[in-house]
């Protein structure tokens, strides 16, 4: 019983070390906010670093790479929306 | 499973330049490119004002920035690379191996271009102390950088400089003279906003400079001071410290670009400057998308770059170490660059982020014009601004360009211009500076000079007068019955008194001994000696001399029947015969001496090409003259052979011995030679054309290399410690020689036909030239008619506009000027002001061209954007083609993604493919992403649908739709007809914004029901 609780939380250990080393990891009450929001930061970053994609994006939208690069920083920030308002339960 | 694999054409854009010493030569700088997967070290040569390329690194891993970089005190810069290897690259460059070598390479985390993996940003210590490598989100790590006691460059464990929820805009090493390294970053904190599900904080939340400092003491870093930013910033540029000026960090924000600095500095702040009666919509705010900055001992200025390509130069004014003001003035128009570099030698690199790349020399620094600076002291309301006029280039010089294919949107590969070999038909640039771009595999020639001679010659060599000499005298050229000698100088004439036997045809010629000529012509041996004494040769009767090879002292000649006859050149410069002959059995059809190696009295081997198939070996070693060596059949009869040694890069070590073997079946064999047996090893082939392959030595880089004539010319050349074999661009030669004059240092001489043609090589290395033919607009697809040789594309741009709304939006704002004048003076100038404003029009491949605003879009100034195009045979009209091309209408890429449909144009295509007249247009109810012949109809794409369409007199009637199911708005679909039989499917593929995912969906046209099923 008590080898089952250290364990229990060694892994919770485990996964808070995990979630503070690498941005965007889940946890069990991630929401679809949560989890969606880290999808389209995960996306605007790759397409940034990829100088191929940036291109792409940039002949798109025909605008210059810098500012196509800006623009997915920005929206790096908020990509969609604000958060879910919190349910009192939850606190 | 991945593959590493090498491109026969690298990639051609440049997303990072830096410049540094790299060699570590003084006063010498070379500009290091990151080109994605290559890695490449350019030399802007001072004297010719051309890039040289000196060395070609594939990384097979994306390179995501470069910085340059140097130790306190040291003389060489290294390259810091940041890549996807989730490492820390520092190269080193060695100029004699003319390669890259790594120093050091740390792990720091996973693989890939990802949010949290450092390798985006670089930053560096001005003083070389410590490195920053940074992510776009969270991690920065901080390398110190160190010297053993040999000197060699160390770096330390990483300190990390890590925050939570932090977004990084920037970051670069500021200038603090020795005290603790610090370096600036333009963060942007999102938690709060992360937290609030109102999104107030979102709104209200600022964009800080933050700067961190590196405590060499304890070894840690700190977050020593954040400011809020009034303006959302893009990019930071380190400002020159301690005794080169006042350290700190300009910030570029949108519209603005800010100075600021720790300790009482205020902020000193410009207006970004505007362009005057600028057809851009006036809302949207302007960026800096690129800097460079020169320092010497006395000033430092920046080059600042808007979107336009116009570049400002940007000077700031101290008193007592605080700046006081910054002026802003507009320098000179470039294309827009992914990055610049200023060179000492006056030179600045412009790395475009679409299209060609470009070398300008400064002429002057734009000091002295009456063009107005821009200050900071100017008193201007918020959001107001300064407005400047542009126009052609008045600073800069263009003196080099280098070939970019970037953006490639498509291309096809086909002989329409009948040529033999295939061209490639690239669409490529973006907006007005598009190009279609005609790819052939081959070396561009350029031509020096071509004239005409009296008959259509045999053959042509290059002599000089003496060994002295660097540059050639005389042009040989031999016709059936006669030889013509020119002479070099500023022009090129006929020599009289060249000693030369002119009424008969020339076998070969060169420069013998130290200052003597030698003329082998079919009846003998002429030798002219530097004081014009003749001393001849004279072939046994009846038999007549057939070939020969020469070099500075040896000459071995073939007599008819296979007999050859060697002669040597004694200390007294007499041509001495050697007693014996050696008999060949068959006729003696080429032979070959190479250059006598340095150092030593004579080449050790000959080389004859025999009639029975073979070529032979034969020994000139004084203890064995004439002995056969070795022999190797062929399978071909030989036409021309080519004895090379070459020496190894580092000129240690032996020479290798390469004989090139051309064929009469158009083959090119190239053997090595082992230098003690003469035995012939490594035989490989190449097919060069359908002519008998001749070979003739020439010099390309200061080293020997083969130009082999077939129906095409090719140049086998050995560069970047590589030997490339490629085709020239150029008409098929005849006959070719090395040709040096001071004009032109490394050139060939050539025959065709009747023309004498002096012949220069330049871009080496490269295996395509181009023809470039300009676009309108970003050109998005084409398709080639199939009988008659014609491209048809489609060209469109978001946001753009049309020649018509450009007029109207222009008369529009002329009115506007004139409206709001109501004093008489100020009508008449405003008239004045209007009618420029009305017929000033902008080249638009020069200053790019002008975005319109949303409000414009909507009045659908050019809200059309093509998508794609097609050839369709309509079952009802058989013998005619049918161009049909699908546009969309009022797109909005995002926030939503939404449109206001689309439509279908119906051209007809004239047989020959020379006009095409509008039949109907087609409305549609989404984008239409896609068109393919489908069995006599149109298959079309659109949104969520495929349809069916057939020809009706009005417009096209659709026959069946299949809703796909998947979001394809944002989807680039293809279609495309395969399998047999009465099915047939069509494959959507590649999505476009969110990842280069294939969707690959199988649709099946049932016939009898005419239905269009989904299968999986």
């Amino acid at each position: 019983m008590a080898a089952q609780v250290t364990e229990r939380f060694h892994v919770l250990a485990q996964l808070e070390h995990l979630q503070s080393k690498y941005t965007g990891t889940g946890h069990a009450d991630c929401n679809r906010w949560e989890w969606i929001t880290n999808q389209h930061r995960d996306t605007h970053a790759s397409n940034m670093s990829h100088p191929g994609m940036l291109s792409h994006i940039a002949v798109v939208e025909n605008e210059s790479r810098a500012r196509t690069r800006f623009n997915l920083l920005n929206r790096m920030v908020q990509p969609c929306g604000p958060p879910l308002e919190k349910s009192p339960l939850e606190e | 499973m991945h593959l590493y694999n090498l491109t026969l054409q690298h990639q051609t854009a440049i997303n990072q330049a830096v410049h540094g010493a790299f060699s570590g030569t003084a006063k010498v700088q070379e500009i290091a490119i990151g080109r994605g997967n290559v890695i490449q070290l350019l030399y802007c040569d001072p004297k010719t004002g051309k890039i040289q390329t000196l060395c070609n690194h594939e990384v097979f891993g994306i390179v995501r920035s470069l910085m340059a970089f140097r130790l306190t005190g040291g003389t060489k810069d290294f390259l810091v690379v940041g890549s996807d290897s989730g490492r820390i690259v520092i190269l080193e460059y060695h100029p004699e191996k003319a390669a890259f070598e790594r120093v050091h390479q740390e792990t720091f985390g996973k693989t890939g271009c990802r949010r949290i993996v450092p390798g985006h940003y670089l930053a560096t210590d001005p003083k070389g102390r410590a490195i920053l490598i940074g992510a776009v989100e969270r991690q920065k790590l901080v390398y110190v950088m160190n010297r053993d006691a040999q000197a060699n460059l160390t770096i330390s464990s990483p300190l990390e400089a890590h925050k939570q929820f932090t977004l990084c805009y920037g970051v670069v090493g500021i200038d603090v003279g020795f005290e603790n390294p610090t370096f600036a970053c333009l963060e942007y904190d999102y938690e709060d906003c992360d937290n609030d599900p109102t999104g107030e904080i979102v709104a209200k939340t600022q964009q800080t400079l933050t700067f961190y400092e590196l405590d060499l003491g304890l070894n840690h870093v700190v977050r020593k001071y954040a400011e809020a930013l009034q303006d959302p910033g893009n990019m930071l540029i380190p400002v020159p410290g301690g005794q080169d000026g006042p350290s700190g960090v300009i910030v570029c924000c949108e519209n603005y670009i800010v100075y600021k600095n720790l300790g009482d500095q205020p902020d000193i702040r410009v207006p970004i400057p505007r362009r005057r009666n600028d057809l851009d919509d006036a809302d949207r705010s302007l960026i800096v998308i690129t800097y460079a900055m020169h320092k010497t001992k006395l000033m430092f200025f920046f080059l600042i770059q808007t979107e336009h390509g116009d570049i400002f130069k940007v000077t700031l004014e101290t008193e007592e170490d605080l700046v006081v003001e910054m002026k802003v003035k507009y320098f000179d128009t470039v294309p827009p660059a992914n990055a610049m570099c200023i060179l000492r030698t006056g030179f600045l690199f412009v790395a475009s982020e679409f299209g060609n790349h470009h070398l300008y020399q400064i002429a002057q620094l734009g000091d002295n014009d009456d063009e107005p600076d821009f200050s900071s002291k100017m008193q201007l309301e918020e959001g107001e601004t300064f407005f400047y006029g542009v126009r052609p280039l008045r600073n800069l010089v263009l003196v080099d360009t280098m070939n970019s294919l970037s953006p490639l949107i498509n291309a096809h590969i086909g002989d329409l211009a009948r040529e033999d070999a295939p061209q490639i038909y690239a669409l490529n640039g973006r907006g007005g500076r598009s190009t279609l771009k005609v790819l052939r595999n081959g070396l561009e020639v350029g031509e020096m000079a071509v004239s005409e001679l009296p008959g259509n010659p045999n053959a042509v060599w290059t002599v000089r007068r003496s060994v002295d000499d660097k540059y050639d005298a005389n042009i040989v050229v031999s016709f059936v019955n006669a030889t013509l000698v020119l002479s070099i100088g500023e022009t090129v004439e006929e020599a009289t008194d060249s000693g030369f036997l002119a009424t008969a045809p020339t076998l070969g010629c060169a420069m013998i001994g130290d200052d003597s000529l030698l003329q082998v012509y079919p009846d003998g041996i002429r030798h002219i000696r530097a004081d014009r004494r003749v001393n001849e040769w004279k072939a046994p009767g009846r038999r007549q001399i057939v070939r020969c090879a020469l070099n500075n002292r040896q000459v071995a000649i073939a007599l008819a029947g296979g007999e050859i006859v060697y002669f040597e050149l004694d200390v007294t410069g007499q041509l001495n015969e050697f007693t014996e002959r050696r008999a060949l059995p068959g006729e003696v059809l080429c032979m070959s001496l190479s250059e006598i190696p340095e150092g030593e009295l004579r080449s050790r081997f000959l080389a004859v090409g025999v009639s029975d198939g073979t070529v032979r070996m034969i020994s000139l070693d004084p203890s064995d003259t004439l002995a056969p060596l070795s022999f190797q059949a062929l399978p071909s009869a030989p036409e021309s052979l080519l004895l090379l040694e070459v020496r190894p890069d580092d000129n240690k070590g032996p020479a290798s011995i390469h004989l090139s073997i051309g064929l009469q079946n158009g083959c090119l064999l190239r053997t090595t030679v082992d230098g003690v047996t003469g035995d012939m090893l490594d035989t490989r082939t190449r097919y060069l054309g359908t002519r008998p392959v001749k070979l003739f030595r020439v010099k390309i880089h200061n080293k020997d290399a083969i130009m082999c004539a077939s129906s095409r010319s090719w140049l086998l050349y050995h560069f970047q410690n590589r030997f490339h074999l490629t085709p020239l661009s150029y008409t098929s030669l005849e006959y070719a020689a090395g040709f040096v004059s001071e004009q032109c240092p490394e050139g060939i001489v050539a025959i065709a036909d009747n023309t004498l043609r002096i012949l220069a090589v330049e871009k080496l290395g490269v295996a395509f030239n181009f023809v470039q033919h300009d676009l309108k607009y970003t050109p998005r697809k084409m398709l080639v008619h199939p009988s008659a040789g014609v491209l048809m594309l489609i060209e469109s741009d978001h946001a753009a506009y049309t020649d018509a709304s450009k007029t109207r939006k222009r008369n529009e704002m002329a009115d506007d000027i004139e409206k709001l004048a109501v004093e008489p003076e100020e009508v008449e100038l405003a008239k004045e002001l209007a009618d420029v404003m009305r017929n000033t029009q902008l080249e638009e491949n020069v200053f790019s061209s002008p975005r319109a605003a949303p409000a414009n879009r909507q009045l659908a100034y050019h809200n059309l954007l093509h998508c794609s195009i097609a050839l369709v045979q309509f079952s009802q009209i058989p013998d005619m083609y049918m161009a049909l091309v699908g546009c969309g209408i009022g797109q909005h890429l995002r926030h939503p993604a939404t449109n206001r449909g689309g439509c279908i144009y119906t051209f007809l295509l004239a047989t020959n493919g020379e006009k095409f007249d509008l039949v109907h247009r087609t409305a549609t109810e989404d984008v239409v992403t896609a068109i393919h012949d489908f069995r006599g109809s149109a298959l079309v794409g659109m949104g969520k649908r495929l349809r069916v369409y057939q020809f009706g007199k009005k417009k096209l009637l659709a026959k069946c739709e299949n809703k796909v199911g998947l979001k394809l708005f944002d989807l680039f679909c293809e279609v495309r007809e395969g399998g047999g039989g009465v099915r047939g499917y069509a494959s959507i593929l590649r999505s476009l914004c969110v990842k280069l995912r294939g969707y690959v969906l199988r649709i099946v046209y049932q016939f009898g029901k005419k239905k269009l099923l989904t299968k999986c």
